[in-house]
């Protein structure tokens, strides 16, 4: 599997992402635009609560090419995040009380500056995420980090579609799920995920196919279960994630049919009670190239913060930036489904 | 004209049955609404329960209903296909099991 951006497909092109999940079909074309939604329980224009969360996507680089990955993501991906503007990042925080910084991509630990800058940003007291593919970590080159993140207090949450060898192969590719079983091992024996080490490891379940996550907690408890059972591996908690119609799951979606009914899906599980919590509002997403925007899926379409505030992160404004209005469009059902949907799981 | 009994867009319209008997059909979606909750089942256990019963009763909406719920709950394809087998095996043995009958009838009729 090739990204789209390496395959020229028109889907790679954010433009036309945005055209099909709102006219695609008449079905898509019937459904209610989001910001009207948002109108009928006082959200809009949606504002944010502040920022408590710093996420950096410090390149689209990956060892993968996961059939869902809403970055297409992949070994060809060349936009990497330079010292410079992780420079800018630690000028931002340095200054400021967000006390999480959330580091993702791609594969984040691919960027030839990711330990300076993790060792810079914890030795701040900011608290450190770094979302990992697992399969990395079981590469010559980078199976040295797991004693790296627990030096450094590292929070690590880990991408692990199912606890099935079949469904996550089928999503990210063969061979992913003993991988992936290797490194939960190996952060296992380091302390990670263990009650009472502080050390936290947690995992990130999302949909092998196109259907909702169901009740995170019944999940977490299935993953517990099988993979103590399986293979003797413990974590701390499971966050489930929704995918969002955008990307290579949106490729998906449309090769297989699935578009209309996924789509309404979605919006006939919207519930306001997750529209109140979704991440936008907490969050800022700084993108490989320093550019401003509400998450990382806005940035994979390449919608921009609002033109009303600072655009880079040279300029970090907190006062300014929470004052924007969020910008939204039709892939944000994805994130009010349900029980809701963010980095850290339902948001209900 | 489609010439299938069985269109895949009338399993969201299975509401509609109280066009014709608001009632009963009021009273049935309650009922069907509370069985599937959580309860001393979790909802993951009650969608492999209608799966396998989907299966006994070969009704194609409900594979396609408790497939996707057998799914969204966190059941594995190895949890699913158990369920089927529990069905094939009951079926079966309902089957099977006559033959005692089948054989106390032979011992009845043979000198
Ligand atoms: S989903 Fe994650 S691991 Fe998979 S290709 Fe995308 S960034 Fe890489
Ligand atoms: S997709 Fe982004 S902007 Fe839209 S609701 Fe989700 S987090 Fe907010």
């Amino acid at each position: 599997m090739k990204s789209l951006k390496a395959e020229a497909s028109s889907l790679a092109d954010p433009e036309e992402q945005l055209k099909i999940i709102n006219h695609h079909s008449a079905i898509i074309e019937e459904i209610p635009d989001f910001a009207d939604r948002l109108s009928d329980i006082n959200l809009f224009p949606l504002k944010p609560t502040g920022i408590d969360i710093f996420q950096m996507n410090v390149g689209y680089m990956c060892n993968m090419t996961c059939k869902h990955c809403h970055v297409d993501a992949g070994p060809g991906r060349d936009e990497i995040m330079t010292k410079e503007i992780f420079q800018y990042c630690l000028d931002a925080l340095d200054g400021s009380e967000i006390d999480t910084v959330d580091l993702t991509g791609g594969a984040p630990e691919m960027n030839p500056h990711f330990r300076w800058f993790v060792k810079e940003v914890s030795a701040m007291g900011k608290h450190v995420i770094v979302r990992s593919n697992l399969t990395i970590l079981t590469t010559n080159k980078y199976n040295g980090l797991p004693v790296f993140f627990k030096k450094h207090g590292v929070e690590v949450t880990c991408s692990l579609p199912f606890y099935s060898k079949y469904r996550t192969d089928r999503q990210r590719g063969k061979g992913t799920y003993q991988k992936s079983v290797e490194a939960l091992k190996a952060l296992n024996k380091l302390g990670y995920g263990k009650e009472d080490t502080g050390l936290m490891l947690n995992l990130v379940y999302n949909p092998v196919g196109a259907f909702l996550p169901g009740d995170q907690t019944e999940i977490e408890t299935q993953f517990k279960k099988e993979l103590k059972r399986k293979h003797n591996v413990v974590f701390n908690e499971l966050y489930t994630i929704t995918n969002l119609p955008i990307s290579r799951f949106l490729h998906f979606l449309l090769m297989s049919g699935n578009l209309d009914d996924y789509m309404e899906k979605l919006v006939q599980a919207f519930n306001p009670a997750a529209a109140e919590g979704v991440m936008c509002r907490n969050t800022i997403s700084v993108g490989w190239d320093g550019t401003l925007y509400d998450c990382d899926f806005n940035q994979m379409l390449e919608m921009k913060i609002s033109e009303h505030t600072v655009q880079h992160i040279r300029d970090f404004d907190e006062i300014s930036l929470n004052n924007r209005d969020i910008r939204i469009n039709q892939h944000c059902f994805g994130c009010t489904a349900g029980a809701g949907s963010s980095c850290g799981g339902a948001t209900t | 004209m489609d010439e299938s009994y069985y269109k895949t867009g009338d399993l969201k319209k299975f509401g509609n049955v109280r066009e014709f008997q608001e009632k009963l059909g009021d009273k049935f979606f309650d009922y069907y609404g509370e069985v599937f909750e959580e309860g001393a089942l979790t909802k993951r256990e009650k969608a492999l329960i209608a799966l396998a019963v989907a299966h006994a009763v070969q009704c194609p909406y409900c594979i396609d209903a408790y497939t996707t719920e057998s799914l969204e709950t966190g059941a594995s394809e190895e949890q699913m296909m158990e369920a089927v087998h529990v069905t094939t095996a009951i079926r079966g043995g309902a089957s099977l099991v006559h033959g005692v009958q089948m054989m106390n009838k032979v011992k009845d009729l043979s000198i």
